[in-house]
């Protein structure tokens, strides 16, 4: 059965179980816009109801209302059918409701213990904090679902995976009825994407409610049974997953036929321009070295802690190496610091935009001048003029859109907020991008938008490093793919040995 | 958007300055007559100069608690020179005040650049070893005004174009580090290593670096202020502008400076300044007791922070598209 946008269909076997949430004609407005209008979704015990919508179309409102912290303007939230406001956080949580964040929101100088218990640690008879039932608690917890954590272990001495397992226990700690997952699968690697699966698995067969939010088809097909499609603050389909194909419900989503295929590009793959070789680090990477041509689109595949992101900032003069050489042009370079990069015409746009991307209280001319100061200055002074002009030609070519150049990069929407940051790194001119995830949490409809843009790049004979986790992405836009694993290229492939196997075999060391 | 919200801000405190002379000219009519202005003023001009030092570190992230030991020490230096060299020309007593400054200055950026300490924590044992070395070098002995050469005590006070040098020299300095501020890469440097640290290094600014930078331009500001300071009062002492590092902090405060880093202006820091200047000037001779004087000016302190405050919180983000498109 296809499902059409606007119609909302009920599935037979959900309508005779009672959801044990429910949101119910829920409106949330905030001045000046509406983000939610008159939504309503069902969560069932024991089922993974998906929850599917571009960026902007209202998913975290959602979430942070069923979490109590945001209170509805209309409508009800109801718990086993019975209407019940969440006043405050607290009581969604009474009530047995846990959201596992993108972000893990733990704390990072605590012990696992602690995290899991903060607020509902086990009492000695002096009412004091029972360390060692804590311990044996939380080691009980964590073994149940297969996580092989030391609980005394500060948090911040784990990887992102563990952290998520660590959020999870905290979840069933509290004995949560319903267990809402945003993106929790946008930082991990193959294999723990895996064993977040097979959790998943565990908590539906203990009766859990699962919400489950993620930009990713393959998983929702993978896990959901249910799936419920926002689009700009509307419901616009809801129903069993089986009852519905990944076309449709992209349809749903973003309201038009989007094509998820890559840009063609013929390659025109000229002159060498970077050349690596034998990068090492004590501890994070060892010998690597490679070439990368104008024109290119080099894509490096590998687990989570493979190390790619570290070499990167390695070869960006972030991190110091042990041992390495780069050329650029066929002449040696050394890059010592970013500036040292910058001015040899390599540029890394982060994986985190919004950490280490623009600067929120500078206008957008000043974020776009930033790494380019060097070239509209004589002796320490700015020509303003020149530094208005360079900033006016890359926003223009962005398409920027903002009342003027001077105005504060923090009043200006996420998806121009990312324009300003690539325009800064185009205004460098550069001979090399790094772009780290480029399309992480980003929507579909802006990723066509990134990966039509990189195809430019690399058809004006900019080289183009791309380093992802997303295989369709690694084989759809790259030229050319460097698998990495444990610190050090386990493999180089190009045209017919770009297939989804051979990549997760020796990202995997299968 | 922000920016006319900023010039408006400082406009405010231009407006809440002029509303404050009003309000005092009612109970001392002589307090807004322009000769009162100027000495008003020219009483103000060493925390304006230390407030502009310490508004480049707060832009960074950073806090200079150390300006007024820095500024006794310098000047306990420039006034035992004096005395013992009573013919130097008072153009290397400022060179060496300045030079000096910035060493010390340059001490904490260091501290803050390559050891990574907290500037907090640098400045305040910096600010204890500063007042240390004073007590060490001068034996706890006071440099008194007899001592000190008619040059030393004179170069302040001079008159040109009849408002005195040291008014010169604060007028100056707020030219110079607007320019500074502005107009050069190293000001951007600063705005920039505090707005986002993490921007700033991949955008190729080495953010230990230019906070090492705003120490030494603290420093330097402070070192000349520690001359003009003893010459003005024409004594030397260990416990000279004790506890003044806090009014220049407040000053920033006033003046509209973001604690947090990225915020702040040139002007910003000369209004908070002139703001509670006034105050400090106003309150004795309006007969309001010395205790409710302590109280009013830290009541200006709270009220400003409350208002920045107000006026730096987020605004919601926009959700829908099409209300994005509209706005």
């Amino acid at each position: 059965m296809l499902q059409h946008p606007g119609i909302t269909t009920t599935d037979v076997d959900t309508t005779k179980a009672v959801a044990v949430l429910a949101l119910d004609k829920v409106t949330k407005t905030f001045p000046g816009v509406k983000a939610l209008s008159e939504v309503s979704l069902s969560l069932y015990p024991g089922k993974v109801t998906a929850l599917i919508g571009e960026n902007g179309a209202g998913k975290s409102t959602v979430v942070k209302i069923l979490t109590g912290i945001y209170q509805p303007d209309g409508g009800q939230i109801l718990v086993d059918d019975k209407p019940t406001p969440f006043s405050v956080p607290q009581a969604a949580a009474t009530h047995g409701v846990t959201a596992i964040h993108q972000e893990t929101v733990l704390f990072d100088e605590l012990s696992v213990a602690e995290n899991i218990f903060l607020g509902h640690a086990p009492r000695n008879k002096f009412g004091l904090i029972d360390l060692a039932a804590m311990t044996e608690k939380a080691r009980a917890l964590l073994s149940g679902i297969g996580a092989d954590i030391d609980p005394a272990t500060k948090l911040k001495d784990l990887g992102i995976a563990s952290k998520h397992l660590v959020a999870i226990g905290r979840a069933l700690s509290i004995d949560a009825r319903v267990v809402i997952m945003d993106e929790p699968t946008a930082a991990l690697s193959h294999k723990e994407i895996e064993e977040l699966y097979e959790l998943v698995e565990s908590l539906k067969a203990q009766g859990k409610a699962i919400l489950f939010i993620s930009h990713k088809f393959d998983e929702i097909f993978r896990i959901a049974d249910n799936f419920t499609v926002f689009r700009d603050g509307q419901l616009v389909g809801d129903g069993a997953i089986a009852d519905v194909t990944e076309a449709a419900l992209v349809k749903m989503m973003v309201g038009r036929d989007v094509s998820q295929i890559f840009p063609q590009r013929t390659p025109n793959v000229a002159d060498t321009v970077l050349s690596v070789s034998g990068y090492s680090h004590p501890t994070e990477f060892e010998d690597i070295s490679f070439e990368l041509s104008k024109g290119e689109i080099l894509g490096f595949y590998g687990l989570v802690g493979a190390g790619r992101s570290e070499f990167m900032q390695a070869l960006f003069g972030i991190t110091r190496t042990s041992a390495g050489a780069t050329e650029i042009d066929g002449a040696p370079v050394q890059i010592r610091s970013p500036a040292d990069a910058v001015d040899n015409g390599i540029v890394y746009v982060p994986e985190d935009r919004g950490k280490q991307g623009a600067i929120l209280d500078l206008p957008i001319f000043q974020n776009v001048t930033l790494p380019s100061l060097g070239r509209i200055s004589s002796k320490g002074f700015l020509k303003l003029a020149e530094e208005f002009a360079l900033a006016r030609s890359y926003a223009e070519r962005l398409d920027l859109r903002a009342a003027s150049l001077d105005t504060h990069v923090g009043n200006l929407s996420g998806g121009n907020q990312q324009k300003v940051v690539i325009a800064k790194w185009l205004a460098t001119q550069p001979k090399v991008i790094i772009l780290d995830e480029p399309t992480k949490g980003v929507d579909i409809g802006s990723k066509a938008a990134v990966h039509q843009f990189m195809a430019e790049l690399a058809a004006e004979g900019l080289a183009v490093i791309m380093v992802s986790s997303e295989i369709p992405e690694v084989l759809g836009m790259s030229d050319r793919v460097i698998v990495m694993r444990e610190g050090r290229i386990v493999a180089e492939l190009a045209d017919d040995d770009l297939k989804p196997e051979t990549l997760v075999r020796h990202a995997a060391g299968i | 958007m922000l920016k006319r919200l900023i010039t408006s801000r400082e406009a405010l405190l231009v407006g809440a300055i002029g509303l404050l002379l009003i309000l005092i000219s009612t109970r001392f009519s002589g307090f807004a007559a322009p000769s009162n202005l100027a000495n008003v003023f020219n009483d103000t001009s060493p925390l304006i100069l230390l407030a502009i030092g310490q508004m480049i570190v707060i832009l960074t992230k950073c806090i200079d608690l150390s300006v007024a030991a820095n500024l006794a020490l310098t000047g306990m230096v420039v006034s035992m020179i004096n005395v013992a060299m009573p013919g130097l020309p008072i153009i290397f007593i400022v060179a060496i005040a300045i030079g000096l400054g910035a060493v010390l200055g340059m001490f904490n950026g260091i501290l803050v650049w390559k050891l990574q300490i907290p500037p907090i924590v640098v400045t305040l044992g910096t600010m204890t070893i500063f007042r240390g070395m004073i007590f060490l070098l001068s034996d706890g002995k006071w440099v008194n005004s007899h001592e000190m050469s008619p040059a030393f005590k004179a170069f302040p006070r001079a008159e040109v174009l009849g408002l005195p040098v040291l008014s010169w020299i604060a007028i100056l300095a707020v030219i110079v580090f607007s320019i500074v501020m502005t107009r050069t890469t190293l000001g951007r440097a600063f705005y920039a290593a505090g707005g986002n640290p993490h921007a700033a290094t991949y955008a190729g600014i080495n953010v230990g670096k230019t906070q090492f930078w705003a120490f030494t331009i603290s420093g330097a500001l402070a070192g000349l202020t520690g001359y003009l300071w003893v010459s003005r009062f024409a004594v030397a002492y260990v416990d000279i502008a004790g506890g003044f590092e806090l009014d220049v902090v407040a000053a920033c405060v006033i003046g509209g400076v973001s604690i947090m880093g990225g915020i702040g202006t040139v002007a910003g820091a000369l209004l908070g300044a002139l703001f509670l200047g006034i105050i400090k000037n106003a309150l004795p001779v309006v007969d309001i007791s010395p205790f409710w004087q302590l109280a009013i000016s830290g009541g200006a302190i709270i009220i400003a922070v409350i208002l920045n405050a107000q006026a730096n919180r987020k605004k919601g983000r926009i959700i829908l598209k099409q209300a994005e498109q509209a706005s």
